[in-house]
């Protein structure tokens, strides 16, 4: 954090550009000294083992989890991420979607999508708001999630499958510059899986994705350049083939 | 605009509930001035004084299942709201007392005589215009809650910690008013008021008005909370009630929407205060009372939380049912009959009261009837309707093949459920790994 002062701005041409980011919680390290970049336009899988620390980094991105030391820099360096809060974070373009699926159960699919859609958040303004527009885009992104015919339920009566790629559309309505997805594909079927990597490959058209995932099988259908972490710093990087021959990797997956 | 947005909001069980206070607030009062005692159509002074008293209450339990009901704000102290809208009216009524007090002094009540005050604080300056009494009604509960939420909110306290700070705000606020030197009467509290207005609070006729005015008070104050749910921002309150860091995530300032309901319903407490006070004649510090803003707890709960109404509907129940326990033999054992309504509501009637009723605004949430063929063919690779799974919980049995009815039916039987807003300790948090 004390570095990230007197840093000059614009020095790096990564979307996401995370420097020596260290994380300790009661003195257990989740993160070490990780650093990480992810350039404009970019799918990047990072896959590890349990406690490997890769829900904690997406808390530092999006500013759930302060770092000790270290730096998070967005959008070519300009923003520094380490002295804003979620919404702040949010709203500068980096959505989020968590490990269990999180979506309002007491909405309606169409609501969930409609309170993710980009627009103003303040108070005022969502208080005297009316629809415009908003039903077509709604309907757009269902179209594209394959929930169009459960826009009237309420999201708590989706199966769990169902609640992931309604969480994956509430990101696209975001229309964040950079998705942090975490864990899409725990718990769902094989025919699940292979929908929603396809899903992924498409939103990854026109958006900077971090994919975390510790299921090899998924990462290889998404066939994405892949970051192995292990004890809260970066282990390997390269095409899922290139580490999954590292022996450092093999190990620490299989144990030693 | 804002007229056109506040009519629209009530759906049909509201504009039944507005109907009825509307004729309420018609009825009563001419059965109470211009039928003579002799007719059986008469109704007492005494009797519209106590529903009055209720109407207040109600309008005090819906201001709370705003903050509650829909945002998952569980205040412990909404009482002191109640009792700030409260002292603000009976500055105001002992001030028109002037000369007719005890001691007969033009500007200073009994109770600073009797201190050997000399002069009026600064701070009751101003009481003996109604508009800054009016003012003082709304904006004094109204800052407080906004104060208190905006240090509350952002520092993100919730559940049970929330609750207990606002319990102690309200305690804190009653060792104040119990203090001589705090100069709002001590331990008397406000009391023996002439005028209102001009009229004399004590004649039957300006009880009855009272009650016409608390009751158009509380349809305002259900037309606005209604408003507020229905809108947008509503669907956003609900969101942080159900899944807060979520919506932190999806760039929602939570504390803001949360400073925002909490305040607009501290000023609706605040009125019910003052509407109150002229009415039972008194405001002392007991108001404040810890217990009595628990109750007010029970009151939303056994009418059914998140429902509006039903905050309403609730508070009349229980207060009458405490007006009629409270009489003869049985009145010891009031607050045991007040704790037993509120374990078994909370069993049996998670949705209060309102929930026995069939559930309102089913229509909302039914889908557009789907071929059952194209269903199952969505369905294709889930395995198995994890829905279903959810709906056998609440008794529905899954049904591998479903019918469009049975299509039909799982909203409403699953939301049975599961918009029984839930007591939670904030969102899950995320393990860290």
């Amino acid at each position: 954090m004390t570095a990230a002062v007197a840093r000059p701005r614009e020095t790096t041409r990564s979307l996401l550009y995370l420097n020596g980011v260290t994380v300790s919680f009661d003195g257990f390290k989740a993160l070490s000294n990780l650093s990480l970049e992810i350039a404009p336009g970019e799918m990047r899988a990072i896959i590890g083992p349990n406690g490997a620390g890769k829900t904690t980094m997406m808390d530092v991105v999006t500013g759930k989890t302060r770092p000790d030391a270290g730096e998070v820099l967005f959008d070519n360096g300009a923003v520094d991420l380490t002295t804003k809060d979620e919404a702040a974070i949010a709203e500068l373009g980096i959505g989020r979607k968590f490990q269990k699926p999180t979506v309002f159960d007491n909405h309606t699919v169409e609501d969930n999508i409609l309170l993710a859609l980009k627009g103003d958040r303040k108070v005022r303004k969502n208080l005297f708001w009316r629809p415009n527009g908003d039903a077509e885009r709604i309907g757009e992104i269902l179209d594209t999630i394959g929930l169009a015919y459960h826009r009237q339920r309420l999201a708590g009566a989706l199966s769990h499958g169902q609640k992931q790629w309604l969480e994956v559309g509430m990101l696209i309505a975001q229309d964040p510059k950079l998705l942090l997805v975490d864990e899409p594909v725990a718990g769902m079927t094989d025919a699940e899986t292979e929908t929603t990597a396809e899903l992924l490959k498409d939103i990854a058209k026109d958006h900077t994705v971090i994919v975390v995932e510790h299921d090899m099988e998924f990462v290889r259908l998404l066939g994405v350049k892949v970051t192995v972490l292990h004890e809260g710093s970066v282990l390997a990087e390269g095409s899922i083939d290139e580490v999954s021959a590292n022996e450092r990797v093999v190990e620490v997956y299989l144990g030693r | 605009m804002i007229t056109r947005r506040l009519l629209e909001a009530p759906d049909g069980r509201g504009w039944i509930f507005l109907g009825l206070l509307a004729a309420a607030a018609i009825v009563v009062p001419c059965l109470n001035v211009f039928v003579p005692p002799s007719s059986p159509f008469h109704i007492s002074t005494t009797t519209v004084a106590l529903w009055g008293k209720y109407l207040c209450f109600a309008l005090l339990a819906l201001s709370l299942d705003l903050v509650w009901g829909y945002c998952g704000i569980l205040s412990l102290g909404h009482g002191a709201f109640f009792a700030l809208g409260g002292y603000a009216m009976g500055m105001y009524l002992m001030r028109q007392i002037g000369t007719r007090g005890g001691y007969a002094h033009p500007v200073l009540p009994d109770f600073m005589m009797f201190l050997n005050w000399k002069e009026l604080p600064w701070y009751w300056y101003g009481f003996n215009y109604f508009p800054y009494a009016a003012l003082m009604i709304v904006l004094v509960p109204g800052v407080l809650a906004f104060v208190f939420g905006w240090f509350a909110f952002r520092s993100r306290v919730t559940g049970v910690y929330l609750s207990i700070i606002t319990q102690a705000l309200t305690f804190a606020l009653m060792l104040g008013f119990f203090r001589n030197d705090f100069g709002f009467g001590g331990n008397n509290g406000l009391t023996d008021f002439y005028d209102l207005l001009g009229f004399s609070v004590r004649a039957p006729e300006t009880r009855a008005v009272l009650f016409a005015l608390s009751a158009v008070a509380l349809g305002l104050g259900y037309l606005i909370a209604q408003a507020v749910v229905r809108s947008k921002a509503g669907k956003v309150l609900i969101a942080i009630r159900d899944e807060e860091s979520r919506t932190r995530f999806l760039g929602y300032k939570v504390e803001n929407y949360k400073t925002y309901v909490f305040t607009l319903s501290a000023c609706m407490a605040g009125v019910a205060g003052a509407l109150y006070v002229p009415q039972v004649g008194i405001i002392n510090p007991s108001e404040f009372a810890p217990a009595n803003s628990i109750e007010i707890v029970i009151w939303v709960a056994v009418g059914g939380r998140g429902t509006l109404i039903g905050a309403a509907i609730g508070a009349i129940l229980v207060n009458y049912a405490k007006s009629t326990f409270t009489i003869g033999m049985l009145a010891p054992y009031w607050l045991f009959v007040l704790g037993a309504l509120f374990v078994l509501v909370t069993i049996f009637l998670p949705r209060g009261v309102l929930g026995l009723l069939p559930r309102r605004g089913a229509g909302n949430n039914v889908p557009s009837p789907i071929a059952p063929e194209a269903r199952l063919r969505r369905d294709v690779g889930e395995g198995q309707d994890g829905g279903d799974g959810r709906t056998s919980k609440v008794g529905v049995p899954p049904t591998p093949n479903p019918s469009p009815r049975h299509v039909e039916d799982m909203p409403s039987a699953s939301g049975g459920g599961e918009s029984a807003p839930r007591l939670r300790q904030g969102p899950a948090t995320q393990p860290a790994e």
